[in-house]
């Protein structure tokens, strides 16, 4: 069996027809992370010994004849933010290194009980804090289709791992398109559930208010398996929603025939490459020989978003990130003879540039006399950003747009300029402020081969109708694929 | 807003200070330049006009009675088990099994 376009369905079957084990199907992606993930650098640990533990349990249950669950002996890669009982948890910090957590995150026992065998710990930006994956303290990621190039971020390990098929699934966050922006990048399927839909018991909180947990997969199909397993209402986050789950992948059978695409005028502007502005009109031509109704539509408060983004996430980074203090866990500079220079020491130490800048940002922006000017004001304009999506959500069923300007760019392009690597998230942070589900799914890629991805976003809470667009995506792209010569 | 007027340095330092930070001599010049850069991006928000707009701190607000009536709400106040102290304590730079060590906190 081929490790490359290995599915979940594929994965379970094989283990269920007996064409292959778990324990071997661990194995082999092990390997393959052995021989050529040196070159991407997207594992920053091994659970090698929880892994086969897994693994053999589910081939005990193979051997006996048991119903194996949904996602059996499948092999998931997990973003090192979201914590594992004895896994280093870095959060691709220095200030958390030798950090071996004590719990699981909700979603970890989740994909465990659904049979999912974690391989291991992914690269991420530090504290999911980038757009490059080149925040990390444990190296950049590179990206697997083009390897001078980023893979994205701060999911850049997790779009990468699935994109090399150095794990089947994986799962990344998304703050302000931190899963949709590296999927785009890998020429992978990312998907940003709706806030709440999943729970946040576990992950290493950035900015709890847009924080989300989602899938990072090879298909639309296994984005939606990944999805039902880890939805839902967990006592453990309250802001976890008690909303009813749907059951995603039975959802994907119905047609998208009569859904209307709302098409935002304001994500087609200047700064947008010819290339990708291409591939998304094919995808929306495609829906519409699907049956898709398109419509203009206008979001018109988009040019707020990253300004906007960027004064609530700092300050609620601010806010989280005052716990990395030395105290419990982690690192904890030496030869500091008191409590406050020990925290400043072991924060100084501890941090990279791109979060010292962002705390500070946010404490700025906190600080007295400046709370309304800045804090209050971006709250507001959050409320204008939301109303345009429920305005536009009364006339359509999903908006279809791009989820970045550019394809990957290379290594070191943005890295001088803050600015710059921010406004790489212009496609993405609204729906983030929003707290509106998305989806990003290849549509092509550019002329020297870079992928291009395509972003559905739905209603809050239809996740189903979002995946059920990406996949006719998916279908008429690897349609046009294979008829390439 | 005085982002106008610009972060000067001692800005950066007094902010440092609040945020627990100390910034090394060739961090502090780096930091103020980028903040700078990065609030006049952010002062494209006063081309709004916000008056009686209400601040969104959680996406649930803005969904009104609808997310309400999907059950958010608060768990029982019930005792569970919590996570053992050993393991926790486990994890700390300096402990006695019991607390966490610090350095001495009361400068003189």
């Amino acid at each position: 069996m081929d490790l490359e376009n290995l599915t979940i369905e594929g994965a379970r079957e094989a283990i269920v027809s007996g064409e292959t084990t778990a324990t071997e199907l661990a194995e082999r992606h092990y390997d393959r992370i052995a021989t050529q993930d040196g070159k991407i650098n997207s594992y920053l640990a091994l659970s090698r010994e929880r892994a086969m533990t897994q693994a053999q349990k589910i081939d005990e249950m193979a051997a006996r004849g048991d119903a194996l669950p949904m996602m059996a002996g499948v092999p998931v890669g997990i973003k090192d933010v979201l914590v594992m009982q004895g896994a280093p948890a870095t959060a691709g910090s220095l200030i958390l290194k030798g950090y071996r957590p004590p719990y699981d995150a909700t979603v970890i026992t989740k994909l465990e009980a659904a049979g999912a065998v974690l391989l291991g710990k992914l690269n991420c930006d530090e504290f999911a804090m980038g757009s490059s994956n080149e925040n990390s303290a444990y190296g950049p990621v590179r990206n697997p289709r083009a390897l001078d190039r980023v893979p994205g971020g701060s999911s850049g390990g997790s779009a990468a791992a699935v994109a090399a098929d150095f794990a089947v699934a994986t799962l990344g966050t998304d703050t302000g398109g931190s899963i949709r922006q590296p999927a785009a990048f890998c020429g992978v399927v990312g998907v940003l559930p709706t806030y709440g839909r999943v729970s946040r018991y576990g992950l290493i909180a950035f900015a709890s208010s847009l924080d989300r947990v989602g899938p990072l997969t090879k298909s639309v199909k296994d984005a939606a398996t990944v999805l039902q397993v880890i939805a839902g209402k967990d006592v453990m986050d309250a802001t976890s929603s008690s909303r009813p789950t749907e059951n995603y992948v039975e959802e994907l059978r119905r047609p998208v025939d009569g859904l209307r695409v709302g098409v935002p005028e304001e994500y087609f502007g200047e700064g947008l490459d010819p290339e990708i502005r291409g591939a998304i009109d094919g995808a929306i031509a495609g829906l519409k020989m699907v049956g898709c109704v398109a419509k203009p539509v206008s979001l018109p408060h988009t040019n707020y978003a990253i300004p906007t983004y960027y004064v609530i996430a700092t300050a609620e980074a601010s806010s989280n990130l005052s716990r990395f203090d030395g105290v419990r866990f982690g690192f904890r500079a030496e030869e500091a003879n008191t409590l406050s220079a020990m925290f400043r020491k072991t924060r100084d130490a501890g941090f990279g540039a791109e979060v010292k800048r962002r705390i500070l940002l946010g404490t700025y922006a906190l600080s007295a006399g400046y709370y309304d000017a800045y804090y209050r004001k971006a709250q507001q304009v959050r409320t204008l950003l939301t109303r345009d999506f429920l305005t536009a959500f009364a006339d359509v069923d999903v908006l279809v747009a791009p989820v970045t300007p550019t394809p990957a760019f290379k290594l070191g392009e943005k890295t001088d300029d803050p600015v710059k690597m921010y406004l790489e998230d212009i496609y993405s942070v609204a729906a983030s402020l929003a707290g509106i589900c998305g989806v990003s799914v290849p549509c092509g890629q550019t002329k020297d081969g870079l992928p291009i991805g395509v972003q559905v976003m739905g209603k809050h809470f239809d996740e189903s109708t979002i995946l059920r667009v990406a996949q006719a995506i998916e279908t008429m792209q690897k349609a046009k694929e294979s008829s390439y010569p | 807003m005085n982002a106008q007027d610009g972060v000067t340095l001692d800005d950066v330092r007094r902010v440092a200070e609040l945020a627990h930070l100390e910034l090394t001599v060739e961090e502090e010049p780096r930091m103020q330049h980028d903040l700078n850069a990065i609030l006049r991006h952010i002062d494209q928000l006063n081309e709004l006009d916000t008056d009686g707009v209400p601040a969104m701190a959680q996406v649930g607000g803005i969904l009104g009675d609808a997310t309400l009536s999907w059950g958010e709400q608060l768990r029982l106040d019930a005792i569970r088990p919590s996570i053992d102290r050993a393991e926790v304590m486990s994890s700390a730079p300096e402990t006695d099994g019991r607390f966490f060590k610090v350095p001495k906190v009361i400068e003189r």
